[in-house]
């Protein structure tokens, strides 16, 4: 049987049309390539939009102490010192131009008194540093960068007559397949989810800018479009994963009821007076004060009730410890049976501040929670969980291009790329880390382009793709897609969630291999004609990648370092800060290698205070005092 | 807790179609997006609907509810009466792909149209200086999630497929006011074009693109009529007119 | 050919609207008041008579300009003689009738409250509207609402003679200063919702700041436009309770000329 293929070539593919790939799409272009931007949902919807607090880039006009080394060095300390160096590096250095730009075309932030663009405090950073537009930062950025590209359409059309004559959206496009020739990237394949028809890209360089993973997990603060894309077509396609144990929870996602499943509690609530107990009605953080944080935080409930009137005289209440401590004291909670059926605590704020103040205080929290689940926290309490909320693994790349390193042509930039953030992401790098990557994998990919030239893409590599389109519909195997997700989520978020141990996470790998076989019999009902369930069979492929080289690669790390906590390990190990998991696929499994992670060069290591590094480096290390 | 719905889908494509009956569990607190999920995990594997981020902020999940353009998302299940039959269509302005999933490329089509922002000639990145108070409209403006409600509701294309090609539309009215509103921006003809080349006369104000807003955005008051007024000061307002013929003589302008 | 929600290319539904609330009872009593009115306006309006009591007189008849008017009742003399049509004197009242109304006629809320409940067009949110064509506002006659601002200037003119009207009334029959009945707090009260009602209407908020890019360059027409802002969101509001507040004082003035009602004297 032939089915009729609808063909495309251009220069550069970019898949993904969030901020990142947007803006790779927009480098790419104005360097005068042919570019076609993948879309898997309509244009601008992109996950994107849910960033609320800010862009951070030391623009330097709240506080003008702020500078690059300043982020650079909260930018390290947050990821504990497991970060690309040169990435954060870029990032810090580069980020106030790729806001600045932004204005340019057309977005519109918050100002100072002075007219500049305001910036606000957020945690782990210095100084005020995140550009904001409100609580709706990421939309302003998507919005903003939808509107370039269509003025640069624009521009195309009024000089060749076509609007699409070198900047395409393919949108509500699924891309199975990387295809690759001689080694080196010569295409991508993929259906259109509108009618199911099948699509062949030819392109000699592609950018992945497909985002996170969280759908892997049961309760996440991520869209459906979270399936990990662009981690596992990488994979597929010869490149590696680093570090894919680093997952960052919130530790106050809702939990219940579904309509409001993962969407972030901020953590001002618990600042306001939120308590958060088990369902013996017990505060149970008491019991989770590690030693280290004793004398900062209450041990009993009346000092730490008198904190919220008294700050001075008073500790901290444990409901305000460091976002992993919670996550953890709430897991420990639901593992030792005294959670919601649901797998939550319960999260109150309604038992000490009257509905005016809590109206007043937390505006937006009220308003969501009541338009969005018809809770009302001035009257109830939440039921709250450890909620996946971002990957810091990724595909590897060469900090400079944002190539994957291992596949000519292939480009990896944003939540989809690893090494930026190390082992725990500050709020706010994330949307500048887009626009920064964005714009060098664009560079990049377009200077290769111009060298490298054009490749073929052979037919058998069309077949395979193609095949593997069909197969959900001729298979007889009878698994039930949506069954099967909510499997692969209950193995995560049970075996792989927020605290694992060994015992728990080889029982995971084994559950995910044997998934992997009932994956391969999903049999699909309907037609090719805009059905998610057929959909979903694709999405899954990627997400039990994710959750193997995931599991993988945490069983391997034995300590606890930001985003990767391990109940039999939970001290950092300046042995393992030297080193990078590395995911790769053989065809039939995920397997994980260790690699040695860059070292500080010199002119880096000194904008620390040594002491500070004595928490994270070896003594040798140290001595080194980086490389030359 | 739970409770049983009835729903009526509409099932079909361009072809042919019709409402189907359901009956589906619903819990406590939740949406109707989250029903249809059910709906499409247990009962219905290929029905089509868009969503993305459910949390009303992608505007991906618009659809008519009971006949009244809602985002599923943000419509509970708990605002309609037990028992009640729960209504739910693809968006009725637009051509219908399949089930609940239309074409909105109109929209797409009409932002293409737009003259794109303009900041002055030798501006470079970081010298804007704005006051807080001279971006706030546009900001209102920029809320928008592009849910396209607006598009949907407004009659003069719902109910006149011919005007498609001559009428923007509430969503695209926001984006002329807000970069006519914009202080950076130096294009001065977007109000002539919005109501020659975007049909901003064609609108009668009457107001259910506001209505529909799930962002809240004042489309009528803050976007329409202000951008009408405009347009009267340039083109209608036989006073305003002589006066700029004055000034332009006297080299004021 | 079938267009709008019957279009081919639409999802294949026969119903109008799937709307399943009472969606016909708000143009329903938006038609019902108008026309309440304007029936008890019209006939006012050819009564030509009782609509002046010194020294109170009807918001439907100031400023008299015609010689048939009451005696007293011309606040600005009487430039146009007796007019009279096909022999009938033509009441003084329609030459004032006619500003008002074309004011109200292109305002941006009744508008909107009269394409719906008359020409139905839509006669609700999403249900759809009975005409097979639609221009909107693009050409004669509709493109007229366009001189909406020049019928704003005009009724700021009818507002300070109602306002002199309402100072007046600061009198006794006897044209003495000093006094004030309830017909006093009828006028000032009419004055006062006409007022806001020309404050906070779209042509005033961009006359006073809104036509401008940059607030921050002119400070005080900012300020003025955020109040006028605030006023502009209760439009709806102030355009009825004028209305009504317009009928009941010449209805008040009415029953006083006509001896139905003694207008009480507090002082």
């Amino acid at each position: 049987m032939t089915i009729e293929i609808e063909r495309h070539k251009y220069d550069i593919l970019v898949i993904g049309a969030g901020g990142a790939g947007l803006r790779a799409a927009v480098e790419a272009r104005e360097a005068g390539l042919r570019v076609a931007i993948i879309c898997k949902s309509l244009f601008g919807k992109a996950h994107t939009v849910m960033a609320e607090g800010g862009a951070a880039a030391s623009m330097g006009n709240v506080n003008e102490n702020d500078n690059w080394m300043v982020h650079f060095r909260d930018t390290m300390r947050g990821g504990k010192f497991l970060n690309h160096y040169r990435m954060a590096e870029l990032h810090a250095k580069e980020s106030p131009d790729r806001i600045w730009e932004l204005e340019m075309w057309g977005a519109l932030f918050d100002r100072t008194k002075e007219g500049k663009i305001s910036q606000r405090n957020f945690g782990g950073h210095e100084y005020p540093r995140l550009a904001h537009v409100g609580d709706r930062t990421g939309l302003e950025l998507i919005r903003t960068m939808q509107q370039r590209i269509v003025a640069l359409q624009q521009i195309d059309k009024a000089e060749t007559g076509n609007a699409e004559s070198n900047i395409k959206v393919f949108a509500e496009l699924t891309i199975t397949e990387i295809l690759k020739e001689g080694g080196k990237v010569s295409g991508a394949y993929g259906y259109w989810r509108e009618n199911g028809k099948e699509v062949l890209f030819e392109a000699p360089a592609i950018v992945l800018a497909t985002g996170g993973v969280g759908k892997t997990f049961k309760i996440t603060s991520n869209s459906w479009e979270g399936t990990g894309d662009g981690h596992a077509l990488a994979l597929k396609a010869g490149a590696n994963l680093v570090d894919m144990e680093f997952l960052q929870f919130h530790p106050t996602g809702m939990v219940w009821p579904p309509s409001v499943r993962g969407i972030l509690v901020t953590e001002s609530v618990r600042g306001e007076g939120g308590v958060l107990t088990n369902t013996n009605g017990e505060r149970f953080m008491f019991k989770y004060i590690p030693d280290v944080f004793k004398d900062k935080y209450a041990d009993n409930e009346a000092e730490a009730d008198r904190w919220y009137v008294d700050q001075d005289n008073n500790r901290r209440p444990p409901e305000l410890l460091p976002r992993d401590e919670v996550s953890r004291a709430i897991n420990s909670e639901v593992k030792a049976g005294r959670g919601t059926e649901h797998g939550g605590v319960f999260l109150d704020v309604s038992k000490r501040l009257s509905a005016e103040v809590i109206k007043k205080r937390l505006p937006s929290m009220w308003h969501q929670f009541y338009e969005l689940a018809g809770v009302d926290i001035t009257k109830e309490a939440m039921e709250v969980g450890p909620t996946c909320h971002y990957v810091m693994g990724g595909v590897e790349v060469e900090p400079d291009t944002a190539a994957a390193v291992g596949v000519p042509g292939l480009y990896a930039a944003g939540e989809c790329a690893g090494g930026m953030h190390g082992s725990n992401r500050l709020g706010g790098n994330s949307l500048t880390d887009l626009l920064v990557f964005g714009r060098r994998a664009g560079m990049a990919a377009a200077a290769y382009v111009k060298s490298a030239g054009t490749t073929q893409v052979s037919q058998s590599a069309v077949q395979a793709a193609s095949l593997r389109i069909q197969a959900p519909f001729t298979r007889t195997g009878g698994e039930n897609p949506y069954k099967l997700h909510q499997e692969l989520q209950e193995i995560t978020h049970n075996l792989v969630g927020i605290i694992r141990t060994k015992t728990e996470l080889d029982d995971a790998i084994v559950k995910i291999t044997e998934l992997r076989k009932r994956i391969a019999n999903i049999t699909v009902s309907g037609n090719r004609e805009f059905n998610p369930g057929f959909h979903l069979s694709f999405d899954l492929d990627n997400m039990l990648l994710i959750a193997e080289s995931t599991a993988k690669s945490a069983v391997l790390r034995e300590e606890s370092r930001g985003g990767h906590t391990r109940d039999d390990f939970p001290k950092m190990s300046t042995t393992w800060r030297q080193i990078n998991n590395i995911s790769s696929f053989d065809g039939t499994q995920v397997n994980v290698s260790q690699q040695p992670l860059p070292v500080l060069p010199k002119e880096l290591f000194d904008l620390f205070d040594p002491h500070e590094l004595e928490k994270y480096m070896t003594p040798e290390e140290l001595a080194k005092g980086g490389s030359n | 807790m739970a409770r049983k719905l009835n729903l009526r889908i509409w099932r079909g494509n361009k072809e042919s179609g019709a409402l189907q009956n359901v009956i589906v569990e619903a819990n406590e607190g939740e949406v109707v997006l989250d029903v249809i999920h059910r709906v499409q995990a247990e009962q219905l594997n290929d029905l089509a609907v868009r969503w993305n981020c459910k949390a009303g902020k992608c505007g991906s999940c618009s659809m008519e509810i009971n006949g009244k353009p809602r985002l599923a998302c943000m419509t509970q299940v708990s605002s309609f009466p037990e028992g009640e039959e729960i209504t739910i269509t693809p968006l009725r302005a637009f051509p219908v792909i399949k089930d609940l999933v239309t074409d909105v490329s109109f929209n797409y089509k009409k932002a293409m149209e737009i003259p794109s922002f303009q900041p002055p000639v030798g501006m470079k990145p970081g010298e804007p200086r704005m006051a807080q108070v001279d971006v706030e409209r546009s900001q209102e403006f920029r809320k928008c999630i592009e849910c396209f409600l607006c598009q949907d509701t407004c009659h003069v294309i719902r109910d006149h497929e011919e005007n498609k090609s001559s009428f923007a539309g509430p969503r695209f009215f926001i984006r002329i006011a807000e970069l006519d509103m914009h202080p950076l921006d130096i294009l001065r003809n977007r109000k002539k074009k919005a109501q020659e080349e975007h049909g901003l006369g064609m609108c009668n104000i009457t107001k259910c693109c506001t209505e529909v807003c799930p962002e809240h955005i004042r489309i009528t008051d803050n976007a329409i009529i202000p951008m009408k007024e405009r347009v009267v000061d340039e083109k209608y307002d036989p006073l305003r007119w002589l006066g700029s013929k004055i000034r332009k003589r006297e080299g004021i302008l | 050919m079938a267009t709008g929600v019957f279009s081919s290319t639409r999802a294949k539904i026969s119903e109008r609207t799937l709307r399943t609330d009472k969606w016909w009872i708000q143009p329903l009593i938006t038609f019902s008041v108008l026309v309440a009115f304007i029936i008890y306006a019209t006939l006012r309006a050819f009564e030509n008579g009782n609509y002046f009591a010194e020294p109170l007189i009807s918001p439907f008849y100031s400023p008299c300009l015609s010689a048939a008017c009451a005696q007293g009742s011309s606040l600005l003399g009487q430039p146009f003689g007796i007019v009279k049509l096909i022999g009938m004197t033509v009441s003084p009242a329609l030459f004032i009738l006619i500003f008002p109304l074309g004011f109200r006629m292109t305002c941006y809320y009744y508008r909107k409250a009269y394409y719906r409940s008359f020409w139905m067009s839509p006669p609700a949110c999403a249900v759809a509207e009975p005409h097979s064509k639609y221009t909107g506002e693009t050409r004669a006659p509709l493109i007229m609402q366009n001189a909406h601002r020049y019928f704003f200037y005009i009724g700021l003119v009818f507002n300070v003679l109602l306002t002199v009207d309402a100072v007046l009334a600061f009198r006794n029959p006897e044209k003495q200063w000093g006094h004030m009945s309830v017909g006093t707090l009828v006028l000032l009260a009419n004055a006062t919702f006409l007022w806001l009602y020309s404050a906070s209407c779209h042509t005033c908020r961009h006359t006073i700041g809104g036509r401008l890019r940059n607030f921050s360059k002119h400070p005080l027409r900012y300020k003025a436009w955020t109040v006028v802002s605030v006023l502009n969101h209760k439009h709806q509001n102030f355009a009825w309770i004028s209305l009504l507040g317009v009928a009941f004082a010449d209805f008040y003035v009415r029953q006083v000329a006509s001896g139905s009602f003694t207008n009480f004297y507090f002082f």
